[in-house]
């Protein structure tokens, strides 16, 4: 192994994350910062060659190397685990980007209460009405506290949508059930496609309260606060899957790269595949001293460095706290150990199919270009006599609509699953069929959690992580809530014909749901329950910092980018105010 | 270097449904191909000219030239396949290809050994003599594969074969964006997206290489 020169701060990882990160160190400090990426750099023409349903929604080609490094999945403990072979409910991103180059870029902020879930529900409904197994959490940091975070990655991204509530004013066409905004989004909505017109209408008629899905596509030429200007969205289509071949929608090489290539400072090595993050081993005053790589070539390097963060994504975050034995794993049966715990996915489902006589030009749109309401989502409804808590968005969005992928979405009317008549029913729905989405609260419970898998081994020879995983009554009966909402919207909509969603049993990880996957390293108010404090800090290991949604100790239903971005902002804040200043716990 | 060049086969199919020569079908219309039958020989990859011939009227049964319009057989899906299983996909490139292989329920997706090479040249064996039968006794023969992995693959490739740009072999003359209303990679639609409410909006279709105006070399070529 070769030891290279010591740097200031190694990232791991040039997703989102990472390159914000190296973004606001590299530009407000002179800290020298090395970040490591396993995947390749992106190309300039390369995203407008690849509008090709084939290469990225089918073949995936933007996703991490399956044939290298996958999971494990398994319902429960009495189970054995299977490797994901082939991507299925959720899609990592690899490359300088990560996934916030395929994103389909939906940009909400969670409702206030969900960073204080435990005691709010205890608060309103009473222990009892806890689901058993569960392990929820408060976050340890409010909503207050991260408004002017958001706000800022709202106006870094240039995000696209209509305010329900500035400081507390109710604003009628945006969402008036979210938390309070310091101010409007920086530009204007997107345009509405027809399905998500029929949409709106049909869910005003109800009573609800419909507003622009807020997106990251974004609607105009903007110019952000760090002078990065970006084009209009054209609603191409390409979105979700794809880079954008125009740059309107915002992603890590077109919002934060430009910045950081002029900064001399700061440097990204592409092929690197961090193995372990090197540390003292004391228990309780450890110290990582930096981390250790291997190239595309497959030699090794030792990376020395005297702040370490981890932007790795969720399940890659834990994996490398597992493998270089940082904290104490999970363990499930007696409750000891933090690493791994509290892994939750998030209720993304169709809730409805709905087929209509007149054509919709589904073809024309992008990830984030629709309508959604929130009337049912969080606590904003009571659930005094419901048997679920919690709830979820509902949308109504051109995106998805590519015909390899599309094509056999069909009424269940239609029998034949080949030959003439399925032909025909390909031909006249295409264009004619609409998703309801619904995007729902996932609880955490003890027994859904993160370890390494005993079994199968990654391209390294390292064990791959496993994921014990299942819905619980909870889920089951929010998504059976949801779906009678969506039928209701459906037929107000004037569908000729409605495919209810499919009622959620087992955890299914073959059916792509969303790449929102969280926990495993999660924060919270004390070291006995959780792994980072709430400056995503490691409790243990002052200078180690472990970025993005594995600090979630559960899923809060809404898209998790905002909030990922809102807290890699404040711990950026935090390290340049205060901890360069005195390198200890922050907490 | 000599010893791996494979005897060279041909698949031969008509002129006509290469493209060029379709007129460009609105919403719901069939349709019209020109007079034109010049045979083109297409070279295999993968495929033996037979194979070729029984997954040619395979996928024909599946997705048919009927009175709604042209299908597999004049989109060249079995030219698409041919393609896809002799470049990076059919070796299962990008698969977790390590053991153990165990059966599981299947919500953990397909756990199989058998690379789609290793599924196609198996599930022919099943179809000999496919391509020399009578239409009804054709969908009987696939009536009987019809809950193998086998039919779900050849299933699945018509589709991508059908509405995959047209760079890799198949969706000749994007016969099946015609079909169902799909412009392809269309860069622009800001001045569209908030019109046409309720009516079909057609704009005629273009594949990658032409909006693009560059060569666009398919990860099955390399």
């Amino acid at each position: 192994m070769k030891a290279l020169p010591h740097v200031d701060v190694v990232i791991v990882g040039a997703g989102w994350t990472g390159l914000l990160t190296a973004k606001e160190l590299g530009s407000r400090t002179s800290l020298s910062i090395v970040v490591l990426e396993r995947g390749a750099a992106h190309s300039p023409t390369e995203y407008a060659n690849g509008m090709d349903e084939l290469e990225h929604s089918i073949h995936f080609r933007m996703m991490q190397d399956l044939s290298l490094e996958t999971v494990t999945i398994r319902h429960s403990t009495n189970d054995r685990a299977y490797p994901v072979r082939q991507h299925g409910s959720f899609l990592p991103g690899t490359g300088v980007g990560g996934a916030g180059e395929h994103w389909s870029a939906v940009f909400p902020r969670f409702l206030p209460d969900a960073f204080e879930l435990y005691s709010r529900t205890v608060e309103k409904y009473g222990a009892a009405r806890l689901p058993e197994d569960h392990a929820l959490r408060d976050w340890g940091v409010t909503y207050d506290a991260l408004e002017p975070y958001y706000m800022r990655a709202e106006n870094l991204l240039g995000i696209s949508g209509k305010a329900g509530n500035i400081r507390g004013e109710k604003i009628a066409g945006g969402n008036i059930f979210e938390g309070w905004r310091s101010a409007e989004y920086p530009t204007p909505p997107t345009k509405v496609p027809y399905f998500s017109e029929l949409f709106r209408q049909a869910v005003n008629s109800l009573g609800h309260h419909p507003y622009p899905v807020p997106a990251a596509t974004t609607s105009t030429l903007y110019t952000n606060p760090d002078g990065i200007t970006r084009p209009g969205c054209t609603y191409c289509g390409f979105c979700e899957t794809f880079g954008c071949m125009i740059g309107a929608k915002s992603q890590p090489t077109n919002t934060l790269l430009p910045i950081i290539n002029k900064r001399k400072n700061v440097s990204i090595r592409t092929g690197a595949t961090v193995l372990r993050i090197v540390h003292d081993s004391s228990l309780n005053r450890g110290k990582s001293r930096g981390v250790t790589y291997v190239d595309s070539n497959g030699q090794e390097f030792f990376q020395p460095a005297e702040l370490i963060f981890l932007a790795s994504w969720t399940l890659n975050n834990t994996r490398l706290l597992l493998l270089s034995k940082i904290g104490e794993a999970y363990d499930p049966i007696t409750g000891r150990g933090t690493v791994g715990r509290n892994l939750t996915h998030q209720v993304m489902l169709t809730a409805a199919t709905a087929f209509f006589e007149k054509p919709l030009n589904r073809f024309m749109g992008s990830g984030a270009t629709g309508i959604m309401f929130n009337d049912f989502d969080g606590d904003v409804f009571d659930h005094t006599n419901l048997p679920f808590l919690r709830g979820g968005a509902f949308r109504g969005v051109s995106a998805r609509s590519l015909p390899i992928g599309e094509c056999d979405v069909l009424p269940k009317s239609v029998k034949a699953m080949w030959g003439s008549e399925w032909k025909k029913a390909v031909l006249h729905y295409y264009d004619r069929t609409g998703r309801i989405t619904f995007i729902g609260d996932h609880l955490a419970y003890k027994s859904n959690y993160l370890d390494l898998d005993p079994t199968y081994k990654d391209h390294w020879g390292d064990p791959l992580l496993r994921l014990t995983i299942d819905w619980r009554d909870n889920e089951r009966k929010m998504a059976e809530f949801a779906t009678q909402k969506a039928v209701e919207i459906a037929h107000a909509m004037g569908a000729k014909e409605i495919n209810p969603g499919v009622p959620l049993t087992h955890y299914d990880a073959s059916r792509y749901q969303s790449s929102h996957v969280q926990g495993g390293a999660i924060m919270g108010t004390s070291p006995d329950h959780s792994v980072v404090n709430p400056y995503l800090q490691h409790w243990q290991t002052p200078n180690l910092f472990i970025l993005g949604a594995s600090s979630f100790p559960q899923n809060a239903a809404a898209n998790p980018t905002p909030t990922i971005l809102a807290q890699a902002l404040r711990t950026a804040d935090a390290i340049v105010d205060r901890y360069l200043k005195n390198p200890t716990a922050l907490v | 270097m000599h010893c791996n060049v494979r005897r060279r086969e041909f698949l031969t199919i008509s002129a006509a449904s290469l493209g060029g020569l379709l007129s460009y079908s609105l919403d719901g219309k069939i349709c019209r191909f020109a007079a034109e039958h010049k045979p083109i020989r297409i070279p295999l990859r993968f495929f033996s000219k037979t194979e070729a011939l029984i997954v040619s009227a395979a996928v024909s049964r599946i997705f048919p030239s009927d009175d709604s319009g042209p299908g597999a057989r004049e989109a060249g899906v079995a030219i698409y396949i041919d393609r896809q299983l002799a470049g990076p996909y059919g070796r299962d490139r990008y698969r977790y290809t390590q053991p153990p292989f165990e059966n599981a329920p299947p919500e953990f997706g397909y756990q199989g050994q058998a690379t789609p090479r290793e599924i196609y040249r198996d599930g022919l064996k099943s179809l000999t003599g496919f391509h020399l039968l009578p239409p009804e006794r054709q969908d009987t023969a696939l009536h009987q594969i019809a809950s193998t992995h086998f039919f779900a693959l050849l299933r699945r490739h018509t589709i991508e074969g059908m509405f995959a740009d047209p760079i890799h072999g198949g969706n000749a003359g994007m016969i099946g964006w015609q079909l169902i209303g799909f412009p392809g990679p269309r860069m622009n639609n800001s001045d569209d997206i908030d019109k046409h409410y309720g009516e079909g909006f057609r704009p005629k279709p273009a594949g990658l290489a032409e909006v693009t105006g560059s060569t666009i070399r398919p990860s099955e070529d390399e």
